[in-house]
């Protein structure tokens, strides 16, 4: 059978440039410019994810990983080379997608929803699992100001969980919320990574996380690829030289 | 970047649609007197400066108040926009940091929320033009091309503030001191023509686009007189080439908004 990428990235670059805020009040007391800095976060990586596959990255803090997974998520766009997801949606799961801090939960779920993609009517008629999920009762139509940290996180875990994409990016395997909802969450996500449809990137330190969901494992380091293939071979070869410091 | 432009908004237009509509509903639902504050703002600002410049300093206009009060709807409009597009980024830091939108989409949001505003002052307007029996002639269609006009213009330059807000911290002070100048450059409750000596009342007509849309507006639907319309094609297309430039600067650096916020 022909091989079908799902994700297909090619000499990717990705630098952060003019870091540093600036004000005018600065500029006018300093008569210097402040030259713009420039950090190569990744340097020029290629790979791909095949439709359906698991790829889990490994590397230091610092490696590029993150930048990586945003860029995937398209919040970052290459400063050079390409990413080519094929037309498929992509959203990045369980940090959910950032809220209207006055508008009410359902309002949110829409508004988050139509940013992942969705339109409005795939949205309601996944409204009412997305509220059930999240558990939150009368609390969906107050103002999302008036949230604990745990609803607020539970509800954006449940819009990104429910809301199924194509592709889906996780960085670092997170379980939200109380007791109850940790272990919802987490076989829900599970749930998710394992059915075979859909291609995932996950983002982990978890050694044992990466072995056991992945089918490949691509190792970063200073932003650029290490190694990447056999989740076994891969990650032996990371802890020998984590260990040798 | 045309082709960008307009997938892109394909795609969002229905959410700038939605998030313009529940912010609205959002300050209504704070307090449910809110609305009236949209009506009471500016209709408060037109009895102080009526009071203020109608009898303490004898304008002489004709239809003082109405001459006021589309004076401060379009105004309001602008000015709000311009001092919202400066921090709007850093407002929105828990979407922007979290999923891709193109940035302008949300200066659109408030462009529909101050532009609803906006309508709601208007409809008070149409009241009070039939209130007064004010006639009305065939110039009042000019008022659509007028407001085309104020929305690029100030997509045009709310784009640009956008942008620089996001890299220059104090912007908003020299922001909120240039709009000051510009309130008083612009006639909203005096008429620049008349008020200052030849020719610089006509001057600033001209170079200041809120100044003249503002006189414009003011004519065709108060005094039925026709705007100077070659002018007007030009401010239309300086609002549509500052919007092109805007749209283009942020679609090749709001890559770099999320490192900076």
């Amino acid at each position: 059978m022909e091989e079908r990428y799902a994700i297909e990235v090619k000499d990717l670059v990705i630098s952060y440039r003019n870091l540093k805020k600036t004000s005018i009040k600065q500029n006018l007391l300093r008569f210097k410019r402040r030259k713009a800095e420039n950090f190569v976060a990744v340097k020029g990586i290629s790979f791909y994810v095949r439709e359906g596959e698991i790829l889990g990255i490994i590397g230091k803090n610092g490696s590029g990983k993150s930048t990586t997974l945003n860029a995937l998520a398209g919040i970052f766009s290459p400063d050079s080379g390409t990413i080519d997801l094929k037309g498929h949606s992509i959203s990045l799961l369980s940090i959910g997608v950032g809220f209207q801090r006055e508008m009410t939960g359902r309002e949110n779920i829409m508004l988050s929803g139509m940013l992942l993609g969705f339109t409005e009517q795939q949205i309601k008629e996944k409204e009412q699992e997305i509220i059930d999920f999240a558990g939150l009762g009368k609390f969906i139509d107050m103002p999302v100001r008036t949230y604990s940290s745990g609803m607020h996180s539970k509800l954006a875990f449940s819009i990104t969980a429910i809301l199924e994409t194509d592709i889906m990016l996780i960085d670092e395997v997170l379980s939200v919320g109380d007791q109850k909802f940790k272990k919802k969450s987490y076989n829900k996500m599970k749930s998710l990574i394992s059915n075979k449809e859909r291609t995932v990137v996950i983002v982990s330190h978890s050694l044992s996380t990466l072995e056991e969901l992945c089918d490949t494992v691509m190792w970063m380091h200073e932003g650029e690829i290490k190694k990447i293939g056999d989740p076994k071979e891969v990650l032996a070869e990371y802890v020998e030289f984590m260990e040798q410091g | 970047m045309y082709k960008k432009f307009k997938a892109d908004m394909n795609k969002y237009w229905k959410y700038a649609i939605y998030s313009s509509k529940a912010q609205l509903k959002s300050e209504v639902a704070n307090s449910y007197l809110n609305w009236l504050w949209w009506i009471l703002e500016p209709l408060c600002f037109m009895l102080i400066y009526n009071f203020i410049f109608g009898t303490v300093f004898a304008a002489r206009e004709k239809y003082f108040s109405i001459f006021i009060f589309i004076g401060i709807t379009l105004w309001d409009f602008f000015n709000k926009t311009m001092l919202q597009s400066v921090r709007i980024v850093k407002q929105n830091k828990s979407i922007v940091s979290k999923v891709y939108l193109p940035k302008y989409i949300l200066l659109l949001v408030k462009m529909g929320v101050n532009g609803f505003k906006m309508f709601v002052s208007f409809g008070i307007v149409i009241i009070m033009l039939i209130a007064f029996r004010v006639p009305m002639t065939f110039n009042i269609i000019f008022a659509l091309p007028i407001l085309a006009a104020l929305g690029l213009i100030t997509f045009g330059i709310g784009c640009f503030l956008l942008h620089y807000g996001v890299f220059i911290e104090d912007l908003y002070n020299v922001v909120h001191i240039g709009l000051r100048l510009v309130f008083y450059m612009t006639g909203i409750f005096w008429n620049i023509t008349t008020r200052l000596p030849a020719p610089y009342g006509e001057i600033i007509c001209h170079v200041n686009p809120i100044a003249f849309l503002l006189s414009s507006m003011r004519d065709s639907i108060l005094y039925g007189r026709t705007p100077n319309l070659p002018l007007l094609a030009l401010w239309l297309a300086v609002g549509l080439l500052l919007s092109v430039i805007g749209v283009r600067k942020i679609y090749r650096n709001e890559n770099s908004y999320v490192k900076v916020i």
